[in-house]
């Protein structure tokens, strides 16, 4: 077996054709075997039934039958930990597991130390990301500091280069502020995505309420958590006509209401993250801290909503929330421990695992992955059309891989996926007409 | 002593792990130590040469002492390290305390800790068997043990038996572990208290929950008021314990309801006036001192159970 290919990104020549593929590109209505030609770091032309003429010179032409080629994934919400966590994850760790979990592009939360509330710090974090294996998309603070108090500059930081605005780690409690951040980011067509959290609900809370909790003696948060904040933030993009997106739900609860919401025309989009539709709250088992992340792992009923979500359009996105710890953070009492697990190597694999097994489509893995978090961040990709960036991922669905420790390219080993059997990979990846991941024969 | 079935655990982390052959094991064990406590010298040299820690956390004054007594009466050598004398005001983490623990080589470590699962973790870094002597609002493996001893000792039987328990059954390690132990004993257990302190999903431990402590009690034949643990409050779950008093307490007036001999117990240390009413802890059914004589003869059995063999 040759040994996968990540880090610095390999110049592969100017033209390469990725030949009899089956190409799922949704945004173009494409789900068919057609050869992909890629020149200039573009998407040149797709033909579909086969390229007929004579290859372009100097042009490396790759046999992918039976492998999927796909707009190039996007997660839209990681944490990369720099500036200021640099021993737990940095944007160049962070973005090499990115390329080897099929992403081109990942967007960065805020809560960084100093958090990314001004354009010093956006200005930091793109210039770290230059040459990093994906594209890097900051999302600014909502308020200053991440305190909940003022609003932070949306308009410089637009300037500077942040995609969204998130307070992401803690809720914005107070809802005139949340108000205002919705009105304010409308200046500057920012989307607001909210940690929809009620804290004097979850206060102290290590796990999901329930028996488990009870069983394990731990403080537990109730599913009210988050439907309540979620309730708070429809009714406020009510009042504002501003769109919201939703991060990271886990409820059955807060699906119904965005459900309802969607209903009404409201303009509001939502997403889940892979464990909260692969794992409950029994992971917690004998007090894993690799199963304590907030909103926690809920019960087995909210994660067949979730699945329902996903399946019938009520949630838009499946993204990791990323969060690299340490053995400081994690090795530790449960309710000491910090929340958050990695997920850019899994995210896609436990996502072929819902294609398997009939819960979506391979059209649908490819919006929720990569269409709609590019239509939602208003960011270029999702889409495969000639003249486009070529940043595309290469999916071989029978690919049987154990997930192991040594193949963890983040500086960080929180997962409780280690060990998994998973049939599904990303086995090249390509941003811009240039290789970032390559596990082929 | 000529065990019938030999005790396959490493740990006493909770009762849930435990079958109940095992538990019958532990109680008969304790039945033949008890006596040693009676005696003038009281001192056997079973555990001599064996290395006790009591690694406690969390204040405790009965707990602790009831260990120690019994690795003592063991010939067991113990040494008690407590939260103010520990290096984890120092800032070292748990884990680091079991690695310099390990490294001194202790036959048997016990610890009490405010964190659920610290035990477990312990276990992970350490070789030494490891007791839970209460973690969190988890369980406390050994007062449930001696709870049943207790039980037995007085009723003769545990199966069939109705068990009351009224108070904060969600916070409570003790109410943890004495539903899952009467439970496994074949014991009906019913718990009653106000609903901030009732989740319904007690009902998935086997626990009957009652909203009116007078039905958790009818035609019960123990009933365990617990303690009203105001540090483990996060919010507020209760308005006054004089409220408390009056609508949770047991009390004569509770009481008409259960059995006439219905025992009355009470894990300790008791709040007079608040959970308990002081002419029922103190009166003829009462059965909180041997709950504590009998915590010995419980830990006794255990430290055996996990260090006797060769």
């Amino acid at each position: 077996m040759p040994r996968a290919k990540t880090g610095a990104k390999t110049q592969t020549g100017a033209a390469m054709l990725l030949r009899n593929g089956r190409v799922i590109d949704p945004l173009n209505q494409l789900d068919a075997h057609a050869d992909v030609l890629v020149r200039d770091g573009r998407i040149e032309e797709i033909f579909v039934g086969g390229f007929k003429r004579r290859p372009p010179t100097h042009c490396l032409d790759l046999d992918v039958s039976g492998l999927w080629v796909v707009p190039g994934l996007i997660d839209m919400h990681v944490h990369l930990r720099e500036p200021g966590q640099e021993y737990k994850e940095d944007i160049a760790s962070g973005t090499r597991a990115a390329a080897a979990g099929g992403f081109t592009a990942v967007a960065c939360m805020p809560n960084t130390s100093p958090v990314n509330d001004c354009r010093a710090v956006t200005t930091q974090i793109l210039a770290a990301a230059v040459g990093a294996a994906a594209r890097v998309y900051p999302v600014g603070c909502i308020s200053k500091g991440s305190r909940g108090e003022e609003l932070a500059e949306y308009g410089e930081m637009r300037a500077a280069g942040v995609v969204a605005l998130s307070d992401d780690g803690q809720p914005v409690v107070n809802s005139q502020l949340f108000r205002r951040a919705l009105e304010y980011a409308g200046n500057f067509d920012l989307p607001v995505i909210s940690h929809a959290e009620e804290p004097s609900l979850s206060k102290g809370g290590a796990m999901n309420e329930g028996l488990m909790a009870i069983r394990l003696g731990l403080r537990g948060i109730p599913t009210a958590a988050e439907s309540v904040a979620v309730y708070r933030d429809l009714a406020l993009a009510g009042l504002t006509g501003r769109p919201v997106h939703i991060a990271h739900v886990s409820t059955g609860e807060a699906i119904s209401l965005i459900r309802r919401a969607k209903a009404l025309g409201q303009p509001v989009t939502a997403e889940t993250a892979p464990h909260y539709f692969t794992l409950t709250d029994q992971a917690v088992g004998n007090y894993d801290t690799n199963a304590k992340m907030n909103p926690p792992l809920r019960s087995e009923q909210d994660r067949q909503a979730v699945l329902a979500g996903l399946a019938d359009g009520t949630l838009d996105a499946i993204a990791t929330d990323h969060a690299p710890h340490s053995s400081l953070e994690k090795e530790l009492e449960f309710d000491q421990a910090a929340n958050g697990i990695i997920g850019l190597q899994t995210a896609l694999p436990l996502t072929m695992e819902l294609v398997r097994q009939g819960v979506i489509s391979p059209t649908r893995l490819v919006e929720l992955l990569a269409v709609n978090p590019a239509r939602i961040l208003r960011v270029v990709g999702g889409s495969l059309a000639p003249g486009r960036p070529a940043d595309l991922t290469v999916i071989n669905p029978e690919k049987t891989f154990v997930f192991s420790a040594d193949s963890i390219l983040s500086k960080s080993r929180n997962s409780p996926f280690i060990g998994r059997t998973f049939t599904g990979k990303a086995v090249m990846t390509m941003l811009g007409g240039e290789i970032t991941y390559r596990d082929l024969p | 002593m000529a065990a019938e079935f030999h005790f396959k655990h490493k740990h006493i982390l909770s009762l849930e792990d435990l079958t109940p052959d095992d538990v019958e094991l532990i109680l008969q064990t304790a039945e033949s130590f008890k006596e040693i406590s009676t005696r003038a010298i009281k001192k056997v040299p079973t555990l001599r040469g064996r290395t006790v820690v009591n690694l406690f956390f969390e204040p405790s004054t009965r707990t602790r002492l009831s260990f120690e007594i019994a690795a003592k009466r063991m010939s067991a050598d113990t040494f008690n390290i407590s939260a103010s004398t520990s290096s984890a005001v120092k800032g070292e983490s748990l884990v680091d305390t079991a690695r310099n623990l390990e490294a001194m080589s202790p036959d048997l470590i016990i610890i009490r800790h405010a964190s659920s699962g610290t035990p477990n973790l312990l276990t992970a870094h350490v070789n030494a068997s490891v007791i839970n002597a209460g973690d969190g609002t988890h369980e406390h493996p050994s007062q449930g043990l001696l709870d049943l001893f207790t039980v037995r000792e007085a009723k003769g039987v545990i199966a069939g038996l109705k068990v009351a328990i009224i108070g904060d059954i969600a916070h409570s390690r003790v109410a943890h572990s004495d539903i899952i132990g009467f439970k496994k004993m074949g014991a009906e257990v019913t718990v009653s208290g106000p609903a901030t302190m009732l989740p319904s999903y007690l009902e998935g431990m086997g626990a009957t929950v009652c909203s009116d402590p007078r039905e958790a009690v009818a035609g019960a034949d123990v009933v365990m008021a617990l303690r009203i643990q105001q540090e483990r409050f996060h919010d507020p779950l209760i308005p006054s314990l004089r409220e408390y008093a009056t609508y949770f307490g047991v009390n004569r007036q509770l009481l008409k309801a259960a059995k006439p001999d219905a025992l009355i117990m009470h894990p300790g240390p008791i709040n007079r006036g608040v959970e308990i009413d002081p002419a029922v802890a103190d009166g003829p059914y009462s059965v909180i001192l041997d709950q504590v004589t009998n915590g010995v003869a419980v830990r006794m059995a255990l430290l055996y159970l996990l260090m006797g063999g060769d």
